[in-house]
């Protein structure tokens, strides 16, 4: 069976997920150009909407290129969590560290930055 | 249970049976965890880029006014759109590359070949747009000032709008002259004359009344750099120590030099990675067309430097989210 799928050409999909990863881009780029106050100056969950709608569309675009550019949808599942759920374990748990660290040091520092002479 | 148990000797020193855990080749699983331990590096650049973004949250550089330049539009301000044509070269090189594997599976040499040739083209263009954007980056737009605290205050007219150091600085009275190593001191040289003096600014900042001055700092309510009012000025200017144009590792004219440190590191770690990957396309184009894989029975390693092409692509899509749209 294996064997007949791999002789299956899969360009439709192909095409499909490159009109879906450009359609992402567009709406992103336009996002960034636009910068809706509404999104851009309100604040949510510690920053702006426009940067939580960013961060999702980039979750969103990894997850095309992985899953169908990549193949990660026809491999086995062992190799499937053992590649993605490490990296979005040490992904998630790095950036929480890191990021609270640095608003740590700017909630230290950012009283003691001298900006009038 | 199985695989703990020995089932079969079968004349071998293991008999683990024949489980594939992973269901797939021993260079195909290599492939997938050298991605992953790449993925992380790369992780680990971007968290540290976020550490200091979030330590200097009010006064990081806005990457809108950074990055505006477009090829034939001189002194159009195009935000985004260069950038924005860069990913979608990578992502369409990204589809010829999957296309290619997609013509492997059905062992078409030509079309193999063909995608292969594509994919190519499109990273080397990739390549040629990075150089072009840094380029832009290194040789600045506007000019600034830096203070003896390091700070970078920059100039704007009336309306607010960033102005550069040569339409307003006076005219040089005196002629200063690049330093070469045959002029001055023999080991040291500089590469290019600063446009105009600190003087000159100074003074072009006095004879100008209705232009001032702005400092990195982001007025959180409106998310713009904090422009000073004329009359405050001049005790910002008394404390200046050069002209910064463009960015380097040293200085950056719009803002944080750590900005600059970072950006070059890391499109520069990922141009590096697009570079390799480009010669390694190469070579398995070549073994392409002389039949290697043909003769082999099937194209995995098309597959396999497919997924690193891929990685790539997708690394960059996460260096296009939080260089220049966050």
């Amino acid at each position: 069976m294996a064997h007949a799928q791999e002789h299956k050409s899969h360009t439709k999909l192909i095409w499909k997920v490159f009109i879906i990863l450009s359609i992402v881009t567009i709406v992103e780029v336009a996002l960034g150009i636009v910068k809706p106050d509404a999104l851009y100056l309100s604040k949510f969950l510690g920053t702006s909407p426009l940067n939580i709608i960013f961060i999702v569309l980039t979750i969103v675009k990894a997850y095309y290129i992985t899953w169908f550019f990549m193949h990660m949808a026809d491999e086995k599942k062992n190799l499937r969590r053992a590649v993605v759920w490490t990296a979005v374990f040490l992904i998630c748990y790095l950036a929480v560290l890191v990021l609270l660290e640095g608003a740590y040091i700017n909630d230290v520092l950012g009283p003691l930055t001298k900006w009038d002479y | 249970m199985e695989a703990t148990i020995a089932t079969k000797a079968n004349g071998t020193s293991w008999g683990g049976g024949n489980n594939k855990p992973l269901g797939a080749s021993y260079g195909k699983m290599m492939m997938w965890f050298f991605i992953l331990s790449d993925a992380l590096t790369f992780s680990g650049f971007l968290a540290a880029y976020g550490l200091m973004r979030f330590k200097f949250i009010d006064s990081w550089p806005i990457a809108d006014e950074v990055f505006t330049h477009f090829p034939f539009l001189h002194g159009v301000h195009a935000p985004m759109y260069y950038v924005a044509l860069m990913t979608f070269v990578l992502i369409f090189s990204s589809v010829t590359m999957v296309l290619a594997v997609d013509a492997g599976h059905q062992m078409k040499k030509k079309k193999v070949s063909f995608y292969m040739l594509l994919t190519i083209i499109g990273g080397l263009i990739f390549l040629g747009s990075q150089a072009w954007e840094w380029k832009n980056f290194i040789k600045g737009s506007y000019g600034a000032v830096q203070l003896n605290d390091g700070k970078i205050i920059q100039f704007v007219d009336a309306s607010g709008h960033q102005i550069t150091l040569e339409s307003f600085a006076a005219p040089s009275h005196s002629e200063r002259v690049q330093h070469t190593k045959d002029k001055g001191i023999w080991f040291k040289k500089e590469a290019a004359l600063p446009p105009v003096s600190l003087t000159q600014v100074m003074e072009g900042f006095k004879a100008n009344t209705d232009i001032t001055i702005r400092t990195e700092q982001i007025d959180l309510s409106t998310r713009q750099k904090t422009i000073i009012p004329r009359e405050k000025a001049m005790a910002y200017l008394n404390n200046s120590k050069a002209v910064v144009k463009g960015a380097n590792l040293k200085v950056n004219e719009y803002g944080k030099t750590l900005f600059a440190d970072f950006f070059f590191f890391i499109t520069g770690f990922h141009g590096f990675h697009v570079f390799s990957g480009v010669l390694i396309n190469i070579i398995i184009f070549f073994n392409v067309l002389i039949g290697t894989y043909q003769r082999r029975g099937h194209y995995e390693m098309v597959e396999k430097v497919g997924l690193y092409w891929h990685f790539v692509d997708l690394v960059w899509v996460f260096v296009f989210t939080f260089f220049y749209l966050i």
